[in-house]
């Protein structure tokens, strides 16, 4: 018997179209454009100016807060202008833009490929480097890696939890990264346990996986405290609470961050960049980014530097088909529809999905039926029906005693819905306006 | 007979009964309010629309009743006249207030404004301006899917389905605000009426340069300062690359609408103007 | 490509389940049922059944598009299914302007005038049922003998069912081990060849339909067994008790139980959306069913049982909450 979580999930078609197509390197491109909030929290600083030449890896931007993070030049050139450019979205928002002149890296990066195995330095250095790398969680939350190794005070940390279960349908960039950066993640994940003062260490892989699960456990078969946990394919086994109750059958309180239970969740991706960041001091400026669709020519997994352009990844998956009808930044179930091609990929693109028409049309919404249908899925036993017209009618005690705020946005509900009706749509406005009504209160 | 009796004497038992109980309640139970209280609720137009920012015309009545200068309560429903009677009411005075009106700041109308995609998603301006721009190039303009006519309560707002830009019914609005909040572009704003209805108003909101805004929209104010310099009454200032006229300075003089190059600027129910005039601004 | 590119909210798929593949599987599993009361019952069965759906759909289609002024949503199958489930619930010998009556309430005022699927309060064709009963009640509880007059319709020799049988002799002081031997047998109440409404007979066909909508999911076993299971055991323990109550296993396969478990209980709109709820709801419907059955003035209650849980479905929605994942911390631990 697999291990799971306990309430609700969907099965979703997998579409794994590349997950046996290796990484291959996607050539710079000719102007980057680096977004100045590329994750949760406060945009960084920006500390260049018009006109200055910067090299690959170089600080462009640095945190503008606690929760915030380092952003570094993808390439080297000259920069061309800090202004507002539309985002995936078509929001315009404040980027850099550097025109490309090569790939001159900054000095004290190592960029061999030997591995080095052997940790020097102590948490404290290693949470300084992570931090200055500017890594974030590259699982798409984009949350800043290094707030997530400094537990608040009074709680420590038990158990480190390695997220490689990439339940999202369609993408494949964590499960290609596990097989050919296997020895680098498990330097990186050992990384992670000195960093938070931590013995034992958990790897969830969904058993759709066998070969990464296969390949994992041999490298981790003689390193002490890292274990494998093969997983129930059943979505959203990757959201954090979920992977946390599936592998240590602890549920995160209500309101509560993981470390309420002692655990800490990384990605494999941020593993991975935390290894390159401690061991060879290389920022965080490129990342596996899978680029697939049904009707894509040559549907592929790139290392894509920050800052490229979605267009031209498209390009070299074989050029947008006739029939496509939407452009996914992420994946289908939690990704973002974009409006503009010419968005740059930013530390969170974990994939590009491009989708015709039958797969993904929104069908007209009618009547709820009252099936319940939604109800039984939603892995946070939330009653999304009632929600959605509490939100309709911007009912927020009514919200709250819901426990609006618990959503994790995973669409179960959604996609499941009979009448087609857009549930997560306006639960997720009732949270972005109950949000900081609540945060107000407290302060 | 004795049954007829028997039965008349039980109801009547049982209804004097309730009626001691029912009659002690109300003594206990009673709850002293101001008399004025029903009094003005009454002369209140019980739409209960909150446009006055109370809960309800009962609650504004409280305020009313409590409030001893009425100059900062006005209840955008009954206007002027709901307003002086319950000063008559209450013994108060109030100072008469221009009419208003709320008046939807975009013209990007399918024509002016060409799409750039399709929503796909719930009909809903606030989801849509959660994470995009919309569906035109312009970020800042209609959406076109009617919050402000949800949540108008006298049907004072509708969406043209040509220009899929929601128009407001000038005998309905009561100017309440409703519209204004639910707007999550804040693109409708509360107007003065002006005499005879007339108005002018830059129709815009797009805080873009203006090569930016003029690529996305013909009818975006560029924030060029054109109708800034021609305006005799200094009505009009330029902030983040939109004109705005200022409605208690503009004194109606309609010397800017010509002079904006995107025509942003609009005038409403004023006669045509003379055929010189249009010479004139031709030559201009 | 396309003109334009779509732009909406995740999640950007769907799972393809509809209104309509729902309410199809639902009449899918009851074709069975209808195959056995014609085999049953012959011609009476086949003109109820034709009366009862065609006029549901048609009254739906009236009301909607002249009263309502909206444009009728007859495809999706709803109107069929009270029709089917109306045609269920009534003797087959009914007259057909009974049966006209019985739609045109069923539809128009316990569905529509609430503001049509997916707000009734009560389950349309067991509204339609019980308000015949009640206006018609002779026409109501005369019932055809099986196999007998399959050629017959109006005119079809009549007979008592096997719970009216019961209830009529314990009432009169028979022994029940006399009156055991006037009732068919259990294995003619399985296949359905005893008198009694149309559908309600045949225990093999009405299994094989919930059968088939647990397989295509369409609904979940909570409902139906904690009926089933309430009023065996219920009934059970009461003849224990020494009430004057037939056996569990003929008070299952009799009345309309198994009908009601399964179809009529299991409506979407009618039953509560949690499995929790689901199953408090399904508890008040089986008590309900054994104390009208053993109790009240009705040989059988299962309609009223439904019908009286139905007005409590709202309720139980609003108080009985899914279990939430993670209890709620009081300091809560927020690093902002």
């Amino acid at each position: 018997m697999l291990k799971t979580f306990a309430l609700g999930g969907i099965h979703p078609k997998e579409n794994k179209l590349t997950a046996k197509i290796p990484c291959e390197y996607q050539p710079l491109p000719k102007e980057a454009v680096v977004m100045v909030s590329q994750h949760i929290g406060a945009p960084a600083t920006v500390v260049v100016q018009k006109g200055d030449e910067v090299k690959t890896g170089q600080i462009v931007a640095k945190q503008g807060g606690f929760i915030s993070s380092n952003i570094h030049s993808p390439v080297s050139g000259v920069v061309k202008k800090i202004e507002p450019v539309a985002d995936a979205g078509g929001v315009k928002r404040n980027a850099i833009t550097i025109e490309v002149t090569g790939d001159d890296w900054a000095e004290g990066i190592d960029r061999s490929e030997n591995l080095i195995e052997e940790i020097k330095d102590d948490a404290k250095t290693i949470i300084q480097k992570i931090s200055d790398a500017g890594i974030v969680g590259m699982g798409g939350a984009t949350f800043p890696s290094h707030v997530k190794l400094m537990p608040p005070p009074g709680k420590t940390a038990k158990y480190l939890v390695i997220n490689g279960v990439e339940c999202e349908p369609y993408l494949t960039s964590d499960h290609r990264l596990m097989l050919e950066k296997g020895p680098e993640i498990v330097v990186g994940i050992e990384i992670l346990m000195v960093a938070l003062g931590v013995k034992q260490a958990f790897i969830g892989i969904e058993n759709n996986k066998p070969d990464a699960i296969k390949a994992m456990k041999k490298l981790t078969s003689k390193k002490k405290g890292i274990k494998v946990i093969p997983l129930k394919v059943q979505y959203p086994q990757g959201g954090e609470k979920q992977l946390i109750k599936a592998i240590l059958n602890k549920e995160v309180p209500s309101g509560a961050l993981p470390i309420e239970v002692g655990a800490v969740v990384q990605n494999v991706g941020t593993a991975f960049a935390v290894y390159e960041a401690v061991q060879k001091n290389k920022p965080l400026i490129e990342r596996v980014v899978t680029i697939t669709g049904k009707h894509l020519s040559s549907p592929k997994n790139l290392w894509v530097r920050i800052g490229t352009p979605v267009s031209s990844l498209i390009e070299a998956a074989g050029g947008l088909p006739e029939s496509t009808v939407k452009i996914i930044s992420g994946g289908p179930m939690m990704g973002k529809a974009m409006s503009n091609l010419n968005a740059p990929v930013t530390k969170g693109t974990s994939g590009i999905l491009v989708m015709a028409e039958p797969d993904t049309a929104r069908k007209p919404a009618s009547e709820c039926i009252r099936c319940g249908k939604c109800v039984t899925v939603c892995p946070m036993g939330l009653q999304p029906y009632a929600l959605m017209v509490y939100g309709i009618k911007q009912m927020y005690d009514k919200l709250e005693a819901g426990k609006v705020m618990d959503c994790i946005e995973c669409g179960s509900c959604s996609y499941t819905c009979p009448a087609n009706r857009e549930l997560l749509d306006y639960i997720r406005l009732s949270k972005s306006r109950l949000g900081p009504f609540i945060r107000n209160r407290k302060s | 007979m004795s049954l007829a009796l028997i039965a008349a004497a039980s109801l009547g038992a049982i209804g004097g009964v309730s009626a001691i109980i029912l009659y002690g309640a109300a003594k206990k139970f009673v709850v002293i309010e101001d008399p004025r209280l029903a009094e003005v609720e009454a002369a209140l137009p019980a739409a209960n629309c909150g446009g006055c920012g109370f809960p309800g015309c009962k609650g504004f009545a409280d305020a009313l009743i409590k409030a001893d200068d009425l100059s900062e309560l006005y209840c955008p429903v009954g206007k002027e006249e709901t307003m002086k009677t319950v000063a008559a009411i209450l013994g108060k005075t109030v100072e008469a207030k221009a009419a208003t009106v709320a008046v939807v700041r975009c013209a990007g109308s399918c024509a002016n404004r060409p799409r750039t995609n399709l929503w796909d998603g719930a009909k809903s301006c606030a989801v849509v301006s959660m994470n995009y721009s919309g569906d035109t190039g312009c970020s800042f303009g209609c959406h076109g899917l009617g919050d402000c006519v949800f949540v108008c309560k006298f049907d004072a707002i509708v969406i043209d389905e040509e220009t899929r830009l929601p128009v407001v019914d000038e005998e309905k609005c009561t100017s309440c605000g409703a519209c204004v909040k639910a707007c999550p572009n804040s693109i409708i704003q509360i107007r003065k009426k002006g005499p005879k209805s007339r108005r002018i108003y830059v129709s815009c909101v797009n805080k873009d340069k203006g090569v930016v805004a003029k690529k996305a929209c013909a009818t975006a104010c560029i924030g060029c300062g054109k109708c800034q310099k021609i305006c005799p009454h200094e009505a009009i200032t330029i902030e983040n690359n939109i004109a705005y006229i200022d409605d208690n300075k503009c004194k109606l003089c309609r010397k800017c609408v010509p002079e904006c190059p995107t025509s942003a600027i609009i005038e409403l129910n004023f006669p045509p103007r003379k055929t010189s005039e249009i010479q004139d601004t031709a030559t201009n | 490509m396309m003109q334009f590119l779509k732009v909406s909210p995740s999640p950007h798929i769907h799972s393809g389940d509809s209104v309509k593949r729902n309410m199809y599987g639902v009449i899918i599993a009851m074709i069975p049922v209808f195959l056995m009361s014609l085999y049953t019952f012959g011609l009476g069965a086949l003109v109820v059944m034709l009366t009862s759906v065609l006029a549901c759909m048609f009254f739906e289609y009236l009301i909607v598009r002249f009263l309502l002024k909206q444009q009728p949503s007859l495809s999706d199958g709803s109107a069929i299914i009270t029709g089917m489930l109306l045609a269920f619930n009534i003797p087959t010998n009914l007259p057909v302007w009974i049966i006209l009556i019985g739609s045109l309430f069923a539809i128009g005022v316990a569905k529509l005038s609430y503001g049509g699927l997916g707000r009734n309060l009560f389950n349309p064709a067991l509204a339609g049922r019980v308000f015949m009963l009640i206006s018609f009640p002779v026409q109501m509880t005369s019932w055809p003998l099986p196999l007998v007059n399959r050629g017959l319709y109006i005119d079809a020799t009549t007979g008592a069912t096997p719970l009216a049988i019961i209830k009529e002799g314990l009432k009169n002081g028979q022994d029940y081990a006399e009156l055991l031997e006037k009732v068919p047998s259990y294995f003619d109440m399985l296949f359905g060849f005893t008198a009694g409404s149309a559908g309600e007979m045949s225990a093999v066909a009405i299994l094989l339909g919930l059968a088939y909508m647990l397989w295509r999911k369409i609904i979940t076993w909570h409902i139906p067994l904690t009926i089933i299971m309430t009023i065996f055991m219920l009934t059970g323990l009461l003849k224990f008790a020494g009430a004057p109550a037939a056996d569990p296993i003929l008070y299952i396969l009799s009345g309309g139980a198994l009908l009601g478990a399964v179809f009529m209980a299991t409506d979407y709109v009618t039953s509560p959306m949690t499995a929790r709820g689901m199953i408090v709801y399904a508890l008040g419907i089986g008590v309900l069913t054994v104390v009208i059955r053993i109790y009240g003035a009705y040989p059988e209650g299962i309609s009223f049982a439904i019908l009286i849980m139905n007005a409590f479905t709202p309720l139980i929605n609003t108080y009985i909450k899914p279990p939430m994942f993670g209890k709620p911390v009081k300091v809560k631990a927020v690093t902002k």
